[in-house]
């Protein structure tokens, strides 16, 4: 019972980890990952892994369209594209 | 021997992030990033006929965006030069006729080099982001990217949260996966 409590294993680590990456993890669930951190190596090179591309998306200030903004730049072009197979 | 096909159904689907990403850390604002990305798209339909297909659709896209973000700058210079002539600085007497230029951001504000990496991390991204499954893209794009908060994704996309942390977790490993492969 008590091991439970502390340790978790390697699906909950990687789990815990993802919402770390999110700033979504709780205090406690970050101490059940650092515990699984000092003895795991799976744990430790996936959340090596999950740092690095969360600092690349980071450094590389990524950006992508909003549903909205992509649909509304699809509606326009449709509209053309339809124009132009109509002349053809 | 060209090999790359034209098909422009697909523009939009497969290209708008890569172009919008592209084009927002030039121009840094949404609304102009779009309105560019649509010309590139219409100007794309209008000279489908010139493409020779030496190079991938998306790279001939860049070419044509290029030259949109250029015109772009153009415009807003020589409207930088008239309103340089009509208007005051900052309406303080004192300091008219000061340099507008002080007040127009400046595009190449970061060393050409951080930028020139940074892009080209942010093409790296983009690249393996389009290999994920669609579903997975779009969870990681809104999650991470667009900054949504869980519950919005969720009730956006009809699925739990559970779910959700599943196909982040996927997305994520695949990611890591495909960077390792292709950048670190």
């Amino acid at each position: 019972m008590k091991q439970s409590f502390l340790f978790i294993n390697c699906d909950e680590a990687k789990h815990i980890c993802d919402k770390a990456q999110y700033g979504e993890a709780s205090s406690w669930e970050r101490v059940k990952l650092t515990i699984r951190l000092a003895y795991c190596r799976v744990t430790q090179s996936y959340s090596s892994k999950n740092s690095k591309l969360t600092e690349s998306i980071e450094k590389a200030e990524v950006k992508c369209l909003k549903a909205e903004e992509r649909k509304k730049i699809e509606n326009q072009f449709k509209a053309e594209l339809a124009k132009q197979q109509q002349n053809n | 021997m060209p090999n790359h096909q034209i098909d422009p159904n697909n523009w939009v689907k497969s290209y708008s992030d890569y172009l919008f990403n592209y084009t927002i850390t030039r121009v840094n604002d949404r609304d102009i990033a779009q309105d560019l990305i649509s010309e590139t798209f219409l100007a794309g339909l209008k000279s489908m006929a010139n493409f020779k297909g030496e190079a991938s659709e998306r790279t001939w896209l860049i070419s044509i965006l290029k030259r949109k973000i250029i015109d772009h700058y153009r415009k807003i210079n020589s409207n930088k030069g008239k309103a340089e002539v009509r208007m005051g600085y900052l309406n303080n007497e004192e300091a008219e006729g000061d340099w507008l230029e002080e007040r127009v951001a400046d595009p190449f504000d970061k060393t050409a080099e951080d930028t020139l990496e940074n892009s080209e991390l942010g093409d790296a991204i983009h690249d393996c982001i389009d290999k994920l499954p669609e579903k997975q893209a779009d969870v990681f794009k809104m999650k991470t990217i667009l900054g949504y908060d869980t519950e919005t994704i969720c009730n956006e996309l009809e699925i739990t949260a559970s779910n959700l942390w599943v196909i982040i977790h996927r997305a994520r490993t695949s990611l890591a996966d495909c960077m390792e492969e292709n950048w670190f």
